[in-house]
């Protein structure tokens, strides 16, 4: 399993179209790939599960990708992550 | 016998066509135990799949008409038929309780609307939950096999009837056949009215009662110049109005004429005649209609429209696209003006008996001054971009002015010293809408750069009378030679000192006020981007020495408001 921690800097949290974006990243990948945040665990293909957390700016996520491809999965997460200047 | 009803005006113009009920077909279910939950899950595949192939031509659609920001609403739609968890919910529940698929459906969709409801902090997140149930009616009418009426279907030309329009049915109306809309509710600023605009269909909002009052296929009159529905009419009726539709096309053939020319009086004086606008949404409007300037940006939407404070990035690039949008043409944007009837979810003010006399604009600039000092840094930033003029509104004292420029200037600097480019020519100045402003307008006009003078404030402060109170609403009397003196010592006093003045309020596209307006000199009129090719019309055939004998009569001799405008309407033909 891959993981990995970001910590949000966006000042709108994870909403709108970064979550949009995100969704579109992670379901281009096989594998299971999850958000975990204040304990709660949603699958980052889902854009309902993904805004019902609420990610807000300070926040502190985990992603973490399981299968075949969990390596390209979460690279090709935290590029999106970044060009957006989402997290550090 | 025709009945008449009325509504809220809308969108400008006149049509006659039998009725097109849009209204929601029966959605309504049981819910029933199954005993092939296989079946029920195909079942559900099948309306998901319809309903997807729906959305996507819709989509195109609106992307074609609408453009792809518009579209994006449809986008989201597709995106929630597609989410694994939510339509893996609804199977398993089909599966686990083994109940119908619009049972399921339903279930699932209000748990997640009542997540993203709860979410009362978050405007984006709850209009999400009027995403969920939209999509969720579209999959509910095909597992019920009943169809959601559709505008794409209209084949010949109709006044649609509806409670109200959603995105998804306003992307889908035909031009062609679609020849006005009339609604239950809404008003001029819902999202149905701003589409019947940029569709240049006649429409009538809040109407209260057509969806009831109004049978399919009735011929009904829809008059979106004053708000008239007529169900029903005679034939006399029906002439009338096709004489006024008629009327209206061939002004609007003429006014079209004038789109690319400068507002010139008959007697070849120039002024200049800009919009007002709200958000750079407003910027195709504005260039459609032919403005010759911003004479007023409404910052004040950049704060309402948001969730919290605007950054100065989001407000540099608001500012920024309005003033590329704009070469060569002044653009004045009002700095915040909140407080009054205008208030922020984030930023709680004092409850106030007078909020119209309390805490509001630049009293709220100067005081908070971090609020302040970003937005000027955000203006001075797109300056760069553009001619930039900012106006402080509500300024009562020579001081407050002072205080808003010395800020100014010390942001200016600031950005200067850091190698920001700012532009060397920003005016300042100041909006003319508290009486004691504008009888010291003389003192004023040596320290500002312009006024633009606030008639709806400017007439509820000198009358002393709460533009919002009906017992009282007697009292707007934009026409009452005590106003018309106030706003000619503030354009004289303006012209005195070398100072241009404008006026950015509704009287400034008033077909009664803009006769004195010339006559008092104004030089710059800004009112909404659809009234611009009526007011430049009508300049065109008033000559600014007649209309100066006008205004000085006005001013010096009437006493009432009702007879100014009775001498106006005379002298100018408009009666």
């Amino acid at each position: 399993m891959e993981k990995r921690d970001f910590h949000i800097t966006a000042d709108t949290g994870i909403h709108a179209r970064p979550a949009t974006l995100l969704v579109q990243a992670a379901s281009k990948f096989d594998s299971d790939i999850n958000l975990e945040y204040k304990g709660k665990s949603v699958n980052l293909k889902s854009i309902m599960g993904v805004m019902s957390l609420g990610v807000g700016q300070g926040a502190d996520v985990t992603i973490s990708a399981e299968g075949a491809d969990e390596k390209d999965a979460i690279a090709a997460i935290e590029d999106t992550i970044k060009k957006e200047g989402l997290a550090e | 016998m025709s009945k008449h009803l009325k509504g809220i005006a809308a969108s400008d113009g006149i049509a006659v066509a039998p009725a097109y009920l849009l209204v929601e077909p029966d959605l309504s279910f049981d819910k029933k135990k199954i005993s092939d939950p296989d079946a029920e899950v195909s079942r559900l595949q099948d309306a998901l799949d319809k309903s997807t192939a729906e959305l996507k031509i819709i989509r195109d659609k609106a992307k074609e008409t609408l453009g792809a920001d518009e579209a994006q609403v449809f986008e989201a739609h597709m995106m929630i038929l597609a989410d694994p968890d939510f339509i893996g919910t609804i199977k398993s529940k089909i599966k686990d309780d083994q109940v119908n698929a619009e049972a399921a459906l339903s279930a699932v969709s209000d748990q997640f609307i009542k997540t993203f409801e709860a979410m009362t902090d978050n405007k984006y997140m709850q209009e999400r939950a009027a995403d969920v149930r939209d999509v969720t009616k579209r999959v509910l009418s095909h597992l019920l096999n009943v169809t959601l009426p559709n505008p794409a279907l209209i084949d010949h030309e109709v006044v649609v009837v509806a409670h109200d329009l959603a995105p998804s049915d306003t992307a889908q109306l035909n031009k062609k056949y679609v020849k006005a809309f009339v609604t239950d509710i809404g008003g001029r600023t819902a999202h149905s009215a701003i589409m019947a605009r940029s569709l240049e269909i006649p429409a009538i909002v809040g109407a209260e009662s057509v969806t009831t009052d109004i049978k399919d296929g009735q011929t009904v009159i829809a008059d979106g110049l004053t708000g008239d529905i007529v169900i029903d009419p005679s034939d006399d009726e029906v002439a009338k109005y096709h004489e006024a539709a008629d009327k209206f096309a061939a002004q609007k053939v003429e006014w079209e004429k004038l789109k690319s020319q400068p507002s010139v009086t008959s007697d070849g004086h120039h002024y200049t005649v800009g919009a007002n606008i709200g958000t750079p949404k407003d910027m195709a409007a504005v260039n459609a209609n032919g403005a010759e300037a911003v004479g007023l940006y409404r910052t004040e939407f950049l704060y309402m429209d948001s969730d919290e404070m605007p950054t100065e990035d989001a407000q540099f690039e608001a500012y920024k696209t309005v003033l590329q949008d704009m070469p060569n043409k002044p653009v004045v944007v009002r700095t915040m003006d909140i407080g009054g009837d205008k208030h922020l979810p984030y930023m709680p003010l004092p409850q106030e008996m007078n909020p119209f006399l309390g805490y509001r604009a630049i009293r709220i600039s100067l005081d908070r001054q971090d609020i302040f000092r970003t937005q000027l840094r955000a203006l001075l930033r797109a300056s760069a971009y553009g001619k930039l003029r900012i106006m402080f509104p509500m300024v009562a004292t020579l001081d407050e002015f002072r205080k808003a420029k010395k800020i100014f200037l010390e942001e200016k600097k600031k950005l200067e010293d850091a190698g920001t480019k700012v532009s060397e020519d920003i005016q300042t100045g100041i909006m003319i809408e508290i009486p004691a402003a504008a009888v010291l307008a003389d003192q004023f006009a040596k320290e500002v750069d312009f006024f633009s003078i606030g008639t709806n404030d400017l007439i509820q402060y000198s009358m002393a009378a709460d533009r919002g109170n009906e017992h009282v609403s007697y009292l707007y009397q934009p026409y009452n030679p005590s106003i018309l003196r106030l706003v000619k010592h503030t354009i004289e006093s303006a012209h005195k000192e070398g100072k241009w003045a404008g006026m950015c309020g509704e009287a400034a596209g008033d077909p009664i006020m803009v006769p004195l307006l010339l006559g008092m000199g104004l030089d710059e009129y800004s009112m909404s981007a659809t009234s611009i090719l009526k007011v430049r019309s009508l300049m065109k055939r008033l000559s600014t020495e007649d209309m100066k004998k006008l205004a000085d009569k006005a001013v010096n001799e009437m006493t009432s408001n009702e007879e100014v405008a009775e001498m106006v309407k005379k002298a100018t033909g408009q009666e």
